[in-house]
């Protein structure tokens, strides 16, 4: 026999919790109701997961698999973690080394966003640079080993 | 679409679970700290109903009280950027499992789902645009991030409510102290029992070990702290955060004097202060008995600097302006912008280190910093303390 349970898909503590922050969201929402800029803030909302899902990701593991086959084996772990820090810092502080901004940033702080791409390249070829170092340092102590 | 990583699996993605359920209730928490902080009447968004935790009258001590609750929200906060970039690609092929839906509870989870992934990436998104000064979105900051927060935590109790079981589950097939001693490279067992569908039915051969891809999210997390962390707790390290605005400067600014419209001619000879129907200028308040206060000035967007403020304690001035003890002040600015009043409390008034700072480091305000006057309060939201003063209103309890 099929039980309510089962057809529902959940016990009803766990159809309680869902349905109950399901309400805790709306509430929230509730707020929002009459707010001009109310569709914005959906559309944002939505396009953060979309474009993680199927922008970011899609991205970023397209272009492991690229680097994985170009260096089969742990040695692609030398150009992708670098790869990876310099990437996290290009998503996380966009807009200050694309200047996107740049008016509401000088009223802030004084400051123009002029220094910002150049200290990201700086910080990539610190991450490389030191990767290098460590690749370099390992394949030396393995020669000397042998 | 194929995975094929072999390190995916139940076990990986519930540590990283439960180090960010460790860590997201300080973001959340201090978060709603830091609207209550702004005081009655001044937090915004205005009206949220319930969704805000117990109004206080937020206290001056310890001086570097907001400086720790928005210095944990911003720093922890970019810190965990990593953390679930590397959670959400752990799970990512179960947002394409087929079908979709297999009940309607199932229905349900997904749509808080929706809630706890686009709630955690739509706040990592407009904060770190906020403190990058980039308004693209075209909404208010304050209301859709501090909104979005209740999604996002309506979407975190669901999951974790309805996930902890499986991931303590999870957690037992095998213990962490002996994959970080080991390098293990073999792809967790399949286990129906503890949430199917993670590990690769057809693996890739491995190129990191277990221990080594917990090491990496662990170093992106260091790694996001050693170029954040200076714009809070300054020092040597300060001049690491080299991408945000509030590195490599010991004394930031919120607002420059140009972009609030302050006429020199407004802050030169003919300024005063009013305090009711009596007004000083500058010379006058200098006069007054001065008091020197080191005192932290911390800002929403996370970065803090500690200074030597020298002026007139508000409690004097109160005392001259015959409300020796006011229920509140009101303090108004030369600036007409949306920041450009505040209301503070009579223990905000009434600290002795609270100040109608004139110098700071022994040297006049500089005109960014607020000259010929500004409040500075301990443990006050940097944007409370008011600059280029025009008026004080004490008012009676």
């Amino acid at each position: 026999m099929v039980t309510l349970a089962q057809r529902v898909g959940a016990g009803p503590a766990q159809l309680a919790t869902l349905v109950a922050c399901l309400a805790l969201a709306a509430y929230a929402a509730f707020f929002l109701l009459g707010d001009p800029a109310l569709l914005r803030m959906l559309v944002w909302f939505a396009a953060a997961a979309v474009v993680h899902d199927l922008v970011v990701f899609p991205l970023y593991a397209g272009a492991d698999r690229l680097l994985a086959a170009l260096l089969p084996g742990p040695k692609v772990n030398y150009l992708r973690v670098p790869a990876l820090g310099a990437g996290l810092a290009l998503l996380m502080f966009w807009p200050g080394i694309v200047r996107q901004g740049e008016v509401t940033h000088l009223a802030a702080t004084g400051l123009d966003q002029a220094p910002y791409l150049g200290r990201w390249l700086v910080l990539c070829a610190v991450l490389f640079g030191a990767s290098a170092v460590v690749f370099g340092a390992r394949v030396g102590l393995r020669r000397l080993r042998a | 679409m194929k995975f094929r990583s072999p390190l995916r699996g139940p076990w990986l993605t519930s540590v990283l679970g439960v180090a960010l359920l460790a860590a997201l209730p300080l973001v959340i928490v201090t978060g709603l700290l830091d609207y209550v902080a702004y005081g009655p009447g001044q937090s915004i968004p205005g009206d949220v109903g319930l969704l805000h935790l117990p109004a206080i009258d937020w206290p001056t001590r310890p001086s570097w009280l907001f400086r720790l609750t928005q210095g944990v929200h911003v720093g922890l906060g970019l810190v965990l950027v990593p953390m679930v970039l590397a959670k959400l690609w752990s799970v990512i092929p179960r947002l394409f499992a087929w079908p979709p839906v297999t009940s309607p509870a199932h229905a349900l989870e997904r749509a808080t789902l929706l809630m706890l992934v686009g709630g955690i990436l739509f706040e990592i998104v407009t904060g770190l645009m906020n403190i990058q000064y980039d308004y693209a979105f075209g909404f208010s900051f304050y209301t859709a991030h501090y909104i979005g927060a209740w999604v996002f935590i309506a979407g975190l109790v669901a999951h974790v409510v309805l996930k902890l079981p499986v991931a303590r589950r999870a957690l037992r097939t095998r213990s962490l102290r002996a994959e970080l001693r080991v390098p293990t490279t073999a792809p967790e067992p399949v286990d129906d029992d503890v949430d199917g569908g993670l590990v690769a039915t057809d693996p890739a051969p491995p190129t990191m070990s277990r221990r080594g891809a917990l090491a990496l999210v662990g170093g992106g997390a260091l790694f996001v702290a050693t170029i954040t962390a200076g714009q809070t707790i300054g020092g040597p390290l300060r001049d690491l955060a080299v991408l945000l605005p509030r590195g490599r400067e010991d004394f930031p600014i919120n607002r420059t004097a140009a972009a609030a419209a302050i006429e020199p001619t407004a802050t030169g000879a003919a300024w005063r202060l009013a305090l009711g129907d009596r007004s000083f200028s500058r010379a006058d308040l200098l006069r007054l008995p001065q008091h020197t206060a080191r005192l932290p000035i911390a800002c929403v967007e996370g970065w803090s600097t500690v200074q030597d403020w020298t002026g007139v304690r508000l409690r004097d001035l109160a005392a001259l302006a015959g409300v020796p003890s006011p229920g509140s002040a009101f303090v108004e600015s030369l600036d007409a912008g949306p920041f450009g009043r505040a209301t503070l409390s009579a223990g905000q008034v009434l600290d002795p280190d609270a100040l109608l700072a004139l110098q700071v480091n022994g040297a006049d305000l500089s005109p960014d910093h607020g000259y010929p006057a500004r409040v500075i309060v301990p443990a006050l939201p940097g944007v409370h303390c008011t600059k280029w003063v025009r008026s004080i209103t004490f008012r009676e309890a």
